[in-house]
């Protein structure tokens, strides 16, 4: 059985949802699917559980996204894993399939439009250390305060670089988890270079001051210019130590500091969930500003690919603002195309964007992947956490003649387990491109494949007779 | 100008980096040209299965020679290609099936493999993650697999110690004779031979045409699945006898689905796309055979491009009409023969008599149109 719509929406973040609620204001019939059991993204991660949320600022505009598109004539599915999308060129003329495993089993659902929205990963630059347990990312950390009001230790170190960092030191201050240190790669200047663009929207200048000064109320200790060099324990974190870096990001001779905690955040910016898109074969492009790897768009978000839009940080970093919007641009898109005049406002959308553009790109700037910070991970550490391969065993594949990124995996086995490279892609590809002296283009990704997320064969399959399995003819003997 | 060697190898797959590492040995100046990197289209994605009951009847005695082989490769490649030898079991759920794999056990049992047919009891003896409904089971204890990914890194690093000259990341895009000899045209340097083979996989029909050679090859699209990590659930290489299934768990944990369900790609795109009703059915095959697998979860999908001759026989010979070069491929489950038979077709180049037959693609051509 496979249901039809006019366009179908992966993601119930920021941008997803604000894609279904604009194509299904003007009569599309829209389906939006999302793995978590309610709209809001990461940025909005809804609480549950029993945890109420903590009623702030962010809980509250989830709130009304969730609302809204209750209230919108779009269909809402979640609990639906994505695993498999096929489209124009794939196996078909036109239009896509989407193959989902929700409480019922897989299902599969069909449309001519397709509005791609799954969001970012987070990036760790590795370190000695990094895969301790104890170690969590900063995004990590927020989905677990925003949805289980849970903190990840009892004294905790909050490492990395960007917005995030603040958020996190607040939120742990707030529900009353001793800070050990705060661990900023940006030097203060950083920040300070960044402050015209940050005065352009003055709300969240405000409201990031307003954090950066609740961490610094608690009194935590906060080193700017400073990275993690290890992170230390038996069965889990106990100590972390830190030095200064430069700005670039690269450890640099100076003092160390050593600091006992049960959790470590941290975290290096994000990078963008595009695995549907490149699935789909859409043009990419690199754009280390804004997460690495994304689809190439037109003002309308439409990629390369006919009927396949993609909207959010999955098509660049750029912060729920800008996802918002251009999720919305989308969805009018999808509107007009089948007749809707939505000129006006697209017309006043194209200017919030613009409008938009400075302060989404100096957040961008700060979380932006350093390649120095890369260039300096030490040949002993592990690089890909799921098939243990080491920076020195990168190294070594390529000395063996690896010449592109699918070469480095046959070699090494880097990027072959459960994650398929989410998570080690982006420091693998850099120090390659480093050691050969190329682009990243050269270089270049991993094929992308289905799954989109690991799905368990027994739920994939669900029940069936044998004598209905489509076995093809067999071959000649 | 470049000089001549004694052998130009255009494509790095399999049939290919064998030829090639053969030749060199055998005392050949060697050039393989490679428009990717060694092994990453069929010999680098495919299943590994190094089985006689997915093999084609003629080829079960080059196959049988091949799987011994590929069971000492440490020892004559002198890398390592991850090969597991152990037995094989290709089942029968139906009383349909039970006769197909009675009639093709039987054939390829009298062309020398050895296979015996037994019973559901004896062939949970030899497979106790089997599941139930099995009527019939085919069992071969020349059987295993090796780890495909491992190929280019393992050749690569004996076809430099031999010798060969390698040109990866370089597009053949024309071949002409001259006088003496072969040019391989590339982007770069041209590279001369003075005898030529033909190893492109599904795109001989194009680099034979350069020639003025037509050679129609059908482009397959198989479908592969791999699983995350699991306890050990089976020990076995298990297929169907339809030969729609080849399953294996190798030892870190993974287990490979397959067995040729068809994808979408082609010859300019590669493998493109999984259709995703046929990759369910797959795995629901796999899970019926071995039913702890349905814990596993799938970590990635993927599909690769099989050459097919219209007899489903290889193409490896001389090309005919042009002195001294040779075309190599076409080899159905080629991962397996294709090691020995082109062994055999770098002894007919070193000028000595193949130890069993090759497969002149004369029968394959269309015949010159005669006047009236
Ligand atoms: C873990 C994390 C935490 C973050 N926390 C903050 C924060 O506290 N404050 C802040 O300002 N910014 C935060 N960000 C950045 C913020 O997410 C983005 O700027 C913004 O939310 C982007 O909106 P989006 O709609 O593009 O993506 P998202 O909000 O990430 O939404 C993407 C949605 O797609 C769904 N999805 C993806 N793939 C599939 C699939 N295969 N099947 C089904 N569903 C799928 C996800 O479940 C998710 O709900 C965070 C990012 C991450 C990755
Ligand atoms: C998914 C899949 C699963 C399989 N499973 C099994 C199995 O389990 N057991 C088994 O025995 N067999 C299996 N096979 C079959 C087996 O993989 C093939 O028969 C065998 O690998 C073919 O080797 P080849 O060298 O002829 O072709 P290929 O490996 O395709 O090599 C051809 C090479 O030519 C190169 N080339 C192409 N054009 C040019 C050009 N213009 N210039 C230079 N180089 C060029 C290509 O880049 C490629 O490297 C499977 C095949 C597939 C696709």
């Amino acid at each position: 059985m496979t249901a039809r719509f006019d366009a179908i929406v992966i993601g119930a973040g920021p941008a997803g949802a604000e894609a279904a609620i604009a194509a299904a204001r003007h009569g599309r019939r829209v389906a939006v699917l999302d793995e978590q059991p309610a709209a809001g993204g990461q940025v909005w991660r809804a609480p549950v559980g029993g945890f109420a949320g903590k009623g702030d600022a962010d809980h509250r505009a989830g709130d009304d996204l969730r609302e809204r598109l209750a209230a919108s004539p779009a269909t809402t599915q979640f609990g639906r894993r994505v695993w498999s999308v096929v489209g124009p060129g794939l196996g078909r003329d036109t239009g896509f399939r989407v193959d989902a495993l929700g409480p019922d089993g897989n299902e599969s659902l069909e449309a001519p439009a397709l509005v791609v929205a799954t969001g970012a990963h987070e990036r760790v630059t590795p370190f000695p250390g990094w895969t301790l347990p104890g170690v969590i990312g900063l995004a990590a950390a927020t989905v677990l305060l925003k949805s289980h009001g849970a903190a990840p230790g009892a004294r905790v170190v909050v490492a990395g670089c960007g917005p995030l960092l603040a958020v996190v030191a607040a939120g742990l201050v707030a529900a009353g988890v001793e800070i050990a240190a705060i661990v900023d790669r940006a030097a203060r200047r950083d920040w300070a270079m960044r402050l015209p663009a940050l005065l352009g929207r003055p709300s969240l200048a405000l409201r990031g001051a307003m954090l950066a000064g609740r961490a610094r109320l608690a009194g935590a200790p906060f080193f700017a210019a400073h990275g993690v060099r290890r992170a230390e324990g038996e069965e889990a974190v106990r100590r972390v130590v830190i030095g200064p870096v430069d700005a670039q990001g690269a450890p640099i001779a100076g003092q160390e500091r050593a600091f006992d905690c049960d959790a470590l955040v941290v975290g290096h910016g994000l990078t963008t969930a595009c695995e549907v898109t490149r699935l789909m074969r859409a043009e990419h492009r690199y754009d280390r500003l804004r997460g690495g790897w994304m689809p190439v768009v037109d003002q309308a978000f439409r990629t390369t690919v006919e009927g396949l839009y993609a909207v959010g940080d999955g098509a660049g970093v750029r912060g729920q603002i800008m996802a918002s919007l251009a999720g919305r641009r989308a969805g009018l898109a999808i509107a007009a195309g089948q007749g809707a005049d939505v000129a006006q406002e697209c017309a006043r959308i194209d200017r919030a964007l613009v409008r938009a553009a400075p302060f989404s790109d100096a957040m961008a700037s700060l979380m932006a992947q350093r390649p120095a910070e890369v260039a300096a991970i030490a040949a002993g550490t592990v690089v890909c956490r799921c098939e243990d391969v080491t920076r020195g065993e990168i190294d070594a594949a390529i000395t063996d003649g690896a010449r592109d990124i699918d070469q480095l995996k046959h070699f090494t086995r880097c990027g072959m387990g459960p994650c398929q490279g989410r998570s080690c892609s982006d420091a693998a590809e850099e120090l390659m491109a480093a050691a050969l002296n190329v682009s990243r283009e050269t270089v270049g990704r991993w094929t992308g494949r289905p799954p989109l997320r690991p799905v368990a064969l027994g739920e994939m399959i669900g029940a069936f007779d044998y004598a209905d399995i489509p076995i093809p003819t067999p071959a000649p003997l | 100008m470049s000089a001549a060697r004694d052998l130009v190898v255009v494509g790095g797959g399999l049939h290919g980096c064998a030829t090639a590492l053969f030749a060199a040995r055998g005392g050949l100046s060697v050039t393989l040209v490679e428009r990717g990197a060694l092994c990453r289209e069929a010999s680098g994605v495919n299943a590994g299965t190094l089985t006689m009951q997915m093999t084609r009847v003629a080829l079960i005695p080059y196959a049988l020679r091949a799987h011994a082989m590929w069971a000492s490769a440490r020892d004559w490649l002198g890398h390592d290609v991850g090969v597991v030898v152990c037995d094989g079991l290709s089942l029968a759920f139906t009383e349909r099936e039970e006769e197909l794999l009675a009639f093709r056990a039987g054939k390829r049992r009298e062309a020398g493999a050895p296979i015996e047919l037994i019973g559901a009891a004896a062939a949970q003896t030899v497979e106790p993650g089997l599941g139930e409904g099995v009527r019939l089971a085919g069992h071969c204890k020349v059987d295993g697999y090796a780890n495909a990914y491992l190929t280019g890194l393992a050749f690569r690093r004996a076809l430099v110690e031999a010798g060969v000259e390698l040109r990866e990341h370089a597009e053949a895009i024309g071949i002409e004779r001259e006088a003496g000899g072969y040019v391989v045209k590339t982007r770069a340097a041209p590279a001369r031979g003075r005898r030529l083979v033909i190893a492109g996989g599904v795109w001989i029909e194009p680099m034979l045409a350069w020639l003025g050679v037509a050679l129609p090859i059908k482009v397959l699209v198989n479908q592969l699945a791999v699983t995350e990590r699991q306890r050990p659930v089976m020990r076995t290489v298990i297929g169907i006898a339809s030969g729609l299934l080849s399953l294996k768990q190798y030892p870190h944990g993974t287990t490979v689905i397959g067995g040729g369900w068809q994808g979408v790609g082609d010859r300019a795109r590669g493998g493109l796309a999984l259709r995703p009703e046929r990759l369910i059915g797959n795995i629901r095959l796999a899970c019926h055979a071995i039913p702890a697998l349905k814990q596993a979860r799938l970590a990635r999908a993927w599909a690769g491009l099989e050459a097919e001759t219209a007899d489903a026989l290889p193409a490896v010979g001389p090309i005919p009409g042009h002195p001294d070069a040779y075309v190599c491929g076409s080899v159905h489950s080629g991962y397996t023969s294709g090691l020995y038979i082109a062994r055999l077709l770098a002894d007919r180049i070193l000028g000595r008599e193949p130890e069993l037959p090759l497969f002149p693609i004369d029968r394959l051509l269309a015949q010159p149109q005669r006047a009236a």
